[in-house]
């Protein structure tokens, strides 16, 4: 006795999961969205690695910068005036600029910084701004905050070249659900 | 695709650390064309995991990660 065997047809919701014979193997696009929240030195570093890094792997990179995050994409040079004391002070305060990003400890009054950019460069690491800059030209998306833009009196021209309109939470918000990453940093 | 042989483009990597060995290629093989040789020298003992993975994730073909004393050389082509 001879018992033939038929290959049972597959539901269609089990055969839309298999991976397609045609495009498996593929490079899949995949996205990483990072909220850049913070303004402190370490925390611009591995932000600035992981996104160049993440566009060097060829993944769609977008960075929301917000409150102290900001202050990376403010132009070297420019002065914060704001439209009230509050505003200049913060900027005083806090001088805006990728280069001015402070250790959130052994800061030593800039001492921490310096002392960690010479090591750095001693080890061929590169800087934030060099990275920032690099993404840049690898494609990253850098997006400011609206929100936190008007409250620290910052104005669209004392951004640096590049950056994208400001847009507020519920469009962070997508892009992050969109994406196969997120980071808060 | 055509593959040739010679090395169309050298990224000097050397004394640098991660992750600038990789951002550098990635800048670099896109001026290449598809088929074409690129040739990264480094020194950062860790580009040699780093290589391979990049590879991966982006298609391009590693097809040499050789060592030289301190100096690590890995050849891609272009996808």
């Amino acid at each position: 006795m001879t018992a033939t065997l038929t290959r049972p047809v597959l539901p269609p919701a089990l055969v839309e999961g298999l991976d397609d014979p045609e495009t498996e193997g593929a490079v899949k696009t995949k996205a990483l969205v990072i909220v850049a929240e913070s303004g402190d030195l370490e925390r611009t570093w591995a932000t600035t690695i992981l996104a160049s890094t993440a566009a060097a792997g060829e993944m769609q990179v977008s960075i929301f910068f917000t409150f102290w995050g900001l202050f990376s994409l403010v132009r070297p040079g420019v002065r914060v005036t704001g439209t009230n004391w509050m505003q200049r002070m913060l900027a005083v305060m806090n001088r805006p600029g990728i280069d001015h990003a402070k250790l959130s400890k052994l800061n030593f009054a800039g001492m921490g910084p310096w002392m960690m950019k010479k090591l750095a460069k001693q080890y061929g690491v590169a800087e934030p701004r060099e990275l920032l800059e690099m993404s840049q030209a690898l494609g990253v998306r850098l997006i400011p905050c609206q929100m936190s833009m008007d409250m620290m009196g910052i104005t669209r021209d004392q951004l640096i070249d590049g950056v994208e309109e400001p847009v507020g939470a519920a469009t962070a918000l997508e892009l992050m659900t969109g994406a196969s990453a997120t980071l808060f940093i | 695709m055509t593959v040739t042989t010679a090395v169309a483009k050298t990224v000097d990597a050397r004394g640098l650390s991660c992750p600038l060995p990789i951002v550098k290629t990635a800048l670099a093989i896109r001026e290449l064309a598809s088929g074409q040789l690129i040739e990264v020298l480094a020194t950062d003992p860790g580009s040699t995991k780093d290589f391979a993975a990049w590879s991966k994730t982006t298609g391009n073909v590693l097809v040499e990660s050789s060592v030289d004393g301190a100096v690590f050389r890995y050849v891609l082509i272009k996808k």
